[in-house]
């Protein structure tokens, strides 16, 4: 055929991380280690109240008497905790009221990454509040959300502005003591957003966020929190790059999601932290708990696109308390080279008549391991719950693995659960036909996965939607994109 | 247009074409004839540059140009279309989709920028109202549940968007009833014009009712060993290619 599988393999071994660049900020970071003065002193540091502190103390002991889990369909050498250093903020840590008093080598930064704030808030009208390592530097578009009773800021000026709110929900959808990652994020958080919307409410733009690891050896650890008061709508966009490091990179964020009764929540993740290089060495090690709670008659829809990370461990969840509440998990995961993925989504029906979707989509190059892992549970009060899960998988070349590993535990007899999947290659036939057509292998590869993904795909916000085409691209090619 | 010369071919160590001859000129109708394994599906697969087949042997010259090193979606940038036998399905992919990647595919190496929407809109309908080809199609997954009609009156239609210079149909009656094969003669009889050639390659004479061919070669354990008229078909359909292979002997 005109494209071999040596060939195919070949290329997509010499894909490079396109956003691997480093930017050179004055940073302030903390010695490395691990310990109560250390929690304490992220505490201080960030001037929290004292509850926040005993807070963080408390998950930090939990933290110590946990084991890193090991269920994972995943191998990599478990991180030297004391070898990380906590925190890390650019040393220039003013509010800027423009751009013009952000530093302009951070401004290239965004550049390079095509995100340029300026034209983000330009052409597409998305309020950001732009995490570069651990602190805000740049937030737009607060006012407009301010005269509609919205509140999106950082975590951290969540917690010194609003801190009934941040007290009433942060660790109540994910505990301190939740698992091993969300019990260190507990402790250790650095930065992170906060979002509230007011009752009948509906967000009129989409809340976005960029994430990036930036500085040599610190560990990430966000903390998001979002809640969507009664008849509340928001969309929320969260999307990430980091660049190129030899060592490995550990992230360990937390996100919790509040649907009161008739809200909806639609919370997108474009994923690209640098996933090591074609050897296997470096890349970001995420492991993030996601989840959700829907009251009555509320919704929450997770939509990822995931291409980046060394090793990924995350399940985005849904507990469906509230009667006839919904949750969505649209999921593509990509892996190439000696990418690990684990990933998959938990829907806790709990209330009647709730409802569930699944729809996951593995992509496997190279010499990666991509494992779909999702439990559909149904409570016993759970009258007329149902499920539909549609687990595909798409492989290239035959040195990767695709796994599905779905749970059901249904304990009402009325629940109707539908399970199906899938596992496709990219034939070289297929790839013959498009090079036929004029179109060249790299576009072929591109149109293909694009295809198999459209259904994730079309969930997007139509600007993410483009971002996460390329990504899909760079994740997967040569030189597309 | 066309010109093969001495053409030697190999797939898996085996030798499947042992010397074709063949010279198609703008304007003109051929039909390949042979019986199965002959090596007729795997000169059109040696013309649009599938490397799973060897060229051991021999040229392959369009318009004068040899394009025995060129691959396969070059060839396509300079004319040459295949209506497979069996076209591959490309799941979430719609037809109209596939078809304006490719034609972008192909301004893009001529160094054109991509047809404005509206354009290639019109285009559409135009060429879907041609074959008959009902709008709602346009919009399915690339060959995905499509029928064995459905498939080929898509490559055709694929062919009448693409405007090939040559346009080769692998076995493009099979699996056809009598209805769609009437259109999709009909389809290749008003894309035909005196700058483009047409390679017909099929088993049976059915076809060539319907597309009248300017010349008929029969090919046998590689090589065409007979070329004639149309009549040629006649003559095999009545006597079988036991005759030609009798006849050879």
């Amino acid at each position: 055929m005109s494209y071999t599988e040596e060939e195919l393999k070949k290329e997509l071994e010499t894909k490079e991380y396109e956003y691997g660049f480093y930017t050179d900020i004055e940073s302030e970071t903390f010695p490395i280690g691990l310990n109560e003065k250390v929690v304490s002193a992220i505490s201080k540091k960030k001037n929290e109240p004292e509850w926040m502190k005993t807070w963080r103390l408390e998950a930090y002991r939990a933290w110590l008497e946990m084991e890193e889990p090991d269920w994972a369909n995943v191998n990599y050498e478990k991180p030297d905790f004391q070898a990380i250093s906590y925190y890390s903020a650019p040393k220039n840590k003013n509010q800027y009221k423009s751009l013009d008093e952000v530093d302009p080598e951070l401004l290239e930064t965004f550049n390079k990454l095509g995100i340029s704030i300026n034209e983000q808030k330009k052409l597409t009208g998305v309020a950001m509040d732009i995490v570069v390592d651990s602190v805000s530097v740049a937030t737009t578009f607060r006012d407009t959300l301010a005269k509609k009773g919205i509140i999106f800021c950082s975590i951290s000026e969540a917690i010194r502005d609003y801190p009934d709110l941040v007290k009433k929900y942060i660790g109540s959808i994910v505990p301190a003591r939740d698992n091993y990652y969300a019990a260190l994020n507990s402790a250790v958080f650095s930065d992170g957003s906060f979002c509230y919307i007011p009752k009948g409410v509906k967000c009129p733009m989409e809340l976005s966020t960029y994430f990036r690891i930036n500085q040599a050896g610190t560990g990430q650890f966000e903390r998001t929190l979002l809640i969507a008061d009664e008849g509340s709508y928001v969309s929320y966009l969260e999307g990430c790059t980091a660049p190129s490091r030899d060592e490995n990179q550990l992230h360990a964020a937390v996100v919790e999601l509040i649907a009161h009764d008739n809200a909806e929540i639609k919370y997108s993740t474009v994923q690209n932290w640098f996933p090591g290089n074609k050897e296997g060495k470096g890349g970001v090690y995420n492991f993030v708990t996601k989840r959700g709670i829907c009251y009555n008659n509320s919704k929450i829809s997770w939509t990822q696109v995931e291409t980046g990370s060394a090793i990924t461990w995350k399940y985005p969840s849904c507990i469906l308390k509230g009667d006839n509440s919904i949750g969505e998990f649209y999921s593509i995961a990509v892996t190439n080279n000696f990418q690990q993925a684990d990933t998959g989504t938990k829907m806790i029906h709990i209330g009647k008549n709730t409802r569930s979707t699944i729809i996951s989509k593995g992509i496997s190059a190279g010499n990666s391991q991509n494992s779909y892992r999702g439990l559909v549970q149904v409570n016993s009060r759970a009258k007329n719950a149902r499920n539909f899960s549609q687990c595909d998988s798409l492989l290239m070349g035959n040195k990767c693995g695709a796994h599905t590993f779905p749970y059901i535990e249904a304990k009402n007899n009325s629940a109707q659960i539908e399970h199906e999947a899938t596992t496709s290659k990219i034939g070289e036939d297929q790839i013959f036909y498009c090079n036929q057509r004029g179109i060249e292998t790299e576009k072929a590869i591109a149109l293909i996965v694009n295809g198999f993904s459209k259904e994730v795909l079309n969930k997007l916000p139509m600007e993410f939607a483009v971002e996460a085409q390329k990504l899909l691209e760079i994740s997967l090619e040569g030189s597309v994109g | 247009m066309l010109t093969i010369e001495n053409l030697h071919a190999v797939v898996d160590g085996k030798l499947i074409l042992n010397g074709i001859d063949l010279d198609v000129k703008a304007g003109e109708i051929h039909a390949i004839m042979g019986p199965n394994g002959s090596g007729k599906s795997t000169l059109s697969s040696v013309i649009a540059g599938n490397k799973v087949y060897e060229m051991t042997k021999g040229n392959i010259l369009l318009n004068g140009e040899n394009i025995n090193e060129l691959d396969a979606e070059t060839r396509a940038h300079k004319g040459i279309f295949i209506s497979f036998q069996y076209p591959v399905e490309i799941p979430g992919v719609s037809v109209t989709n596939f078809i304006k990647t490719a034609i972008n595919a192909s301004r893009k190496a001529q160094g054109l920028e991509d047809m404005p929407a509206s354009e290639m809109l019109k285009k559409i309908r135009q060429k879907a109202a041609l074959l008959d080809i009902d709008t709602k199609f346009l919009s399915r997954s690339l060959n995905e549940g499509f029928s064995g009609g459905e498939k080929k009156r898509n490559e055709i239609f694929q062919m009448a968007m693409l405007e090939p210079k040559l346009s080769i149909l692998d076995e493009t009656d099979s699996g056809l009833d009598i209805d769609a094969l009437k259109i999709v003669a009909n389809g290749v009889n008003r894309l035909r014009n005196k700058n483009n050639a047409v390679i017909l390659i099929t088993h049976y004479q059915r076809l060539l009712n319907y597309i009248i061919p300017d010349f008929v070669h029969v090919i046998n354990e590689g090589k065409i060993v007979k070329s004639g008229t149309k009549d040629l078909a006649k003559e095999l359909e009545a006597k079988g290619y036991d005759w030609i292979k009798k006849e050879l002997n």
